[in-house]
């Protein structure tokens, strides 16, 4: 076999994580009162609009989560397989380019020059102080300073074409499914669409579609040759590295909740259903928590870990698993400090729903304390964990870059908004500035935060019945 | 409403003693003190006399829970559990690693966190209540449109980038005031202006749409149509009635974060170099100075806990309806 699968413990749990939702998905589509809520939120412009830019963001972290060992090549004399340490995921696969193009160090965005001077030996044996030319960023360039503009212009303008291309097929198919599914022509269904008078608002949702298509188009084509977002102090490429930020924000938006799951429902539906001493303890042991400022905690806890990782070097065979169990401790430990809200919040339900006539039923014909919170309190508490998913998504991601920052968060070996923010900190006080580290992290995390912030949005008002009855729906 | 007090007041010392076994368990449980001896001395070749030396002198060389050489009271008391957690009961900190008065040094510090947190609490409820009574004065407008969209942008930026951004601009670009520093008494202020305004510009998003979304709450009830009918005003319906209603829950959750106004701002006060309780809590956290960051754990939890029963003495201040029994 030419490699070999790696699975880190964040990768198990993501598809831990991606076979809850699936199964949440399958049982709401048999369920009128689930589904109608998601119907609106796939109904509403706003909504299609961020889910498209989320699954983007989704796809990037998805292949960023399959990890795998390269085979190495093997030598005159050993038999077995080797394989190399070096841990590797589809996306560093995919970006090896951007990956192995490395600087010496800053170059700033489209440069062909390195951002410092150097010493460099001329022909005729004198030494002169100037910038260099980079190694990679522009060097198919005979005349940097002539031929850049066009250069680049031109490349933009081909990925442009690239990406209309691949988009307008893409949505070629997508009319072809929709003509199909709804029994009408080709030319038909793309009229509906082009008029915005579909249910769901496809037109929105494939013009988003498009516009990220050419974006990511262009922006690969221009990579090929240049460093679009320049490159940072070891001259590592800042596309690359914010592209692998993606990972390390959606597990901690994600996995943050996922790992709080089981104590909050298990102590919440117990506080709300079975009330008495149980509530007491329960409520005692969340505001206990609670009343602990999160931030503290959280440094308490990973200070902790640093003593026992730094105490217990040798139970960790790379950097990568050890920053990957870091980065599990770390939505542990939020998840500890955030648990409480989302208990509250199905401790009040348990406590509505256990006196709903069907559940009063199921327990005069004496069905089993356990079967009940099952079969009738379970399912009927599961939108409102979703909900929470959504709505406390983007403060997990905003919430990693304050941490990092104060050195708390993720390893600092590990790619992340944080960890690029920290570390800019200190290029702004160089002259000139080095900036583009800085507005990387700028622009992924605020397009990721801002999307999930309008999604969530959206998400509430499908759910909050109070709302619906205002709109008289 | 004094017994009242005074059984929430009992209430939180079992929290408060739940707090402390987490701490205790934190960081002396899950780590003993030789770990943290090891830690700060250096990681491999360290010798046993050094790590001895080292929890003598910060006081962790007696047992945990239970002292067998001591008799009597002592048993109990010359244990790292009372002299390092127990005590915090009655606010003595100790000292801190370098051999500082924890308690001296966090009442001195506690007045540059609240020179900034108190400006920047009042500037913020000022703008944002006065923005979002705008908003909701043009409701369904572009206005307000315009300006929720704003709003979602401004509360999607992370606090990181208005500080760097508020350096940027104000400090490095147009030399306007002090990049970051502090300075006794009043000589202070010119160091101050720019945490605020940060401080106040950072915090507009989530405000000023949580006050909106309470205005439109208070504006869709009956009185507010009665009012209308009446035949008074846009303007008076939305100062008069209103505001006034819609200020009970914006002051009792202005009453909550009252208390921890003193805990400061850990990113602030580290980006611009005050030397206020929130540098000082992330200063120990780089240093692993776990005195005080446990100290600090204990007073975050004590001035929450207050917050928590001012909110409820509020409730019966502002709104005659509320009683506490």
């Amino acid at each position: 076999m030419p490699l070999i699968p790696v699975i880190l413990w964040t990768d198990a749990l993501v598809l831990v994580l991606l076979a809850l939702g699936l199964t949440f998905a399958l049982y709401a589509s048999r369920h009128e009162h689930l589904r109608d809520p998601w119907r609106r939120v796939v109904r509403s412009r706003v909504g299609v609009a961020t889910l498209v830019v989320l699954m983007a963001y989704a796809l990037v972290g998805l292949l960023d989560t399959v990890h795998l060992r390269l085979k190495q090549d093997a030598r005159p004399g050993v038999e077995e397989a080797r394989y190399s340490p070096e841990v590797l995921s589809l996306l560093d696969l995919a970006l090896s380019g951007l990956r192995e193009r490395q600087e010496k160090t800053y170059s700033a965005p489209f440069a062909t020059h390195l951002f410092v001077k150097e010493a460099i030996d001329q022909p005729d044996g004198t030494v002169v102080r100037d910038y260099p030319r980079l190694k990679y960023g522009g060097a198919h360039l005979e005349n940097p300073a002539r031929q850049r503009g066009w250069d680049i212009a031109w490349r933009s303008l081909l990925g442009a074409v690239k990406g209309i291309i691949a988009s307008g097929l893409f949505i070629l198919g997508v009319c072809w499914l929709l003509a199909r599914s709804w029994g009408v022509s080709l030319i038909e269904a793309r009229d509906r669409i082009l008029a915005g008078k579909t249910q769901v608002p496809w037109r929105t949702a494939l013009m988003t579609l498009a516009a990220l298509l050419v974006l990511s188009s262009v922006a690969a084509e221009l990579a090929l040759q240049y460093h679009v977002l320049g490159t940072d102090k070891v001259g590592e490429d800042v596309f690359y590295q914010t592209l692998k930020s993606v990972r390390t924000g959606l597990l901690i938006g994600t996995l943050t909740t996922l790992v709080m799951l089981p104590a909050a429902l298990l102590l919440g539906i117990a506080a709300g259903y079975f009330r008495g001493w149980v509530d007491d303890v329960i409520q005692y042991l969340y505001t206990t928590l609670n009343s602990i400022p999160g931030v503290l905690l959280i440094a308490a806890v990973i200070l902790m870990l640093q003593v026992y990782m730094s105490n217990h070097a040798d139970s960790f065979t790379s950097l990568v698993e050890r920053a990957d169990l870091r980065l599990l401790f770390l939505c542990l430990i939020l998840g500890v400090t955030s648990w409480t809200g989302l208990c509250r919040l199905l401790r009040g339900e348990a406590l509505k729903l256990r006196e709903i006539d069907y559940v009063q039923a199921a327990q005069s014909l004496g069905v089993g304390q356990f079967s009940v919170i099952a079969r009738h309190i379970l399912p009927n508490v599961m939108h409102i964990v979703l909900i929470t998913l959504v709505l406390d998504f983007s403060g997990l991601v905003l919430a990693e870059a304050v941490l990092s920052y104060v050195n708390i968060g993720v390893d600092p070996t590990m790619n992340s908004w944080g960890n690029m923010i920290n570390s800019a900190r200190l290029e702004l006080a160089r002259d000139p500035v080095v900036w583009w580290s800085l507005a990387a992290a700028f622009l992924f995390m605020f397009t990721l935060v801002l999307a999930a912030n309008l999604f969530a949005d959206v998400v509430r008002d499908a759910f909050d019945p109070r709302l619906r009855q205002a709109s008289g729906a | 409403m004094s017994a009242y007090i005074l059984r929430r007041i009992l209430y939180a010392i079992p929290i408060l003693i739940g707090v402390n076994l987490i701490t205790f368990l934190l960081f002396f449980v899950v780590n003993s003190p030789e770990d943290m001896a090891r830690m700060h001395l250096g990681q491999k070749r360290v010798t046993t006399e050094a790590i001895q030396a080292w929890k003598a002198e910060h006081g962790y060389d007696r047992p945990l829970l239970y002292n067998d050489a001591a008799s009597g009271l002592a048993s109990l008391t010359d244990t790292i559990f009372f002299q390092k957690s127990v005590k915090l009961f009655a606010f003595q900190f100790g000292s801190s690693d370098d051999g500082r008065d924890i308690g001296y040094d966090i009442s001195q510090r506690m007045w540059p966190s609240l020179a900034i947190a108190v400006p920047v609490l009042m500037v913020g409820l000022a703008f944002n209540i006065s923005y979002a009574l705008f908003i909701v004065f043009f409701r369904a407008t572009y206005i307000d449109i315009g300006s929720v969209v704003l709003l979602v942008a401004m509360l999607s930026i992370s606090s990181l980038f208005y500080i760097i951004g508020g350096q940027f601009l104000l400090s490095k670009a147009f030399h306007l005031v002090p990049i970051s520093g502090y300075d006794q008494g009043l000589n202070a202020w010119k160091f101050l202006i720019l945490p605020v305004i940060v401080g106040v510009i950072g915090g507009i998003g989530s405000g000023t749409r949580w006050y909106r979304s309470l205005f439109l709450e208070e504006i869709a009830k009956d009185y507010v149509r009665t009012a209308r009918a009446k035949g008074l005003s846009e303007r008076f319906v939305l100062f008069r009635h209103v505001l006034r209603n819609a200020l009970i829950p914006i002051l009792t959750g202005v009453v909550v974060v009252l208390p921890l106004l003193f805990m400061g701002s850990l990113i602030t006060e580290s980006f611009f170099g005050i030397p206020g309780l929130g540098s000082y809590t992330i200063d120990a956290i780089s240093n692993q100075d776990f005195a005080i960051v446990r100290s600090m754990v204990f007073l975050g939890a004590v001035l929450y806990i207050l917050g928590l029963i001012l909110t409820d003495i509020s409730y019966t201040v502002v709104d005659p309806r509320v009683r506490l029994q």
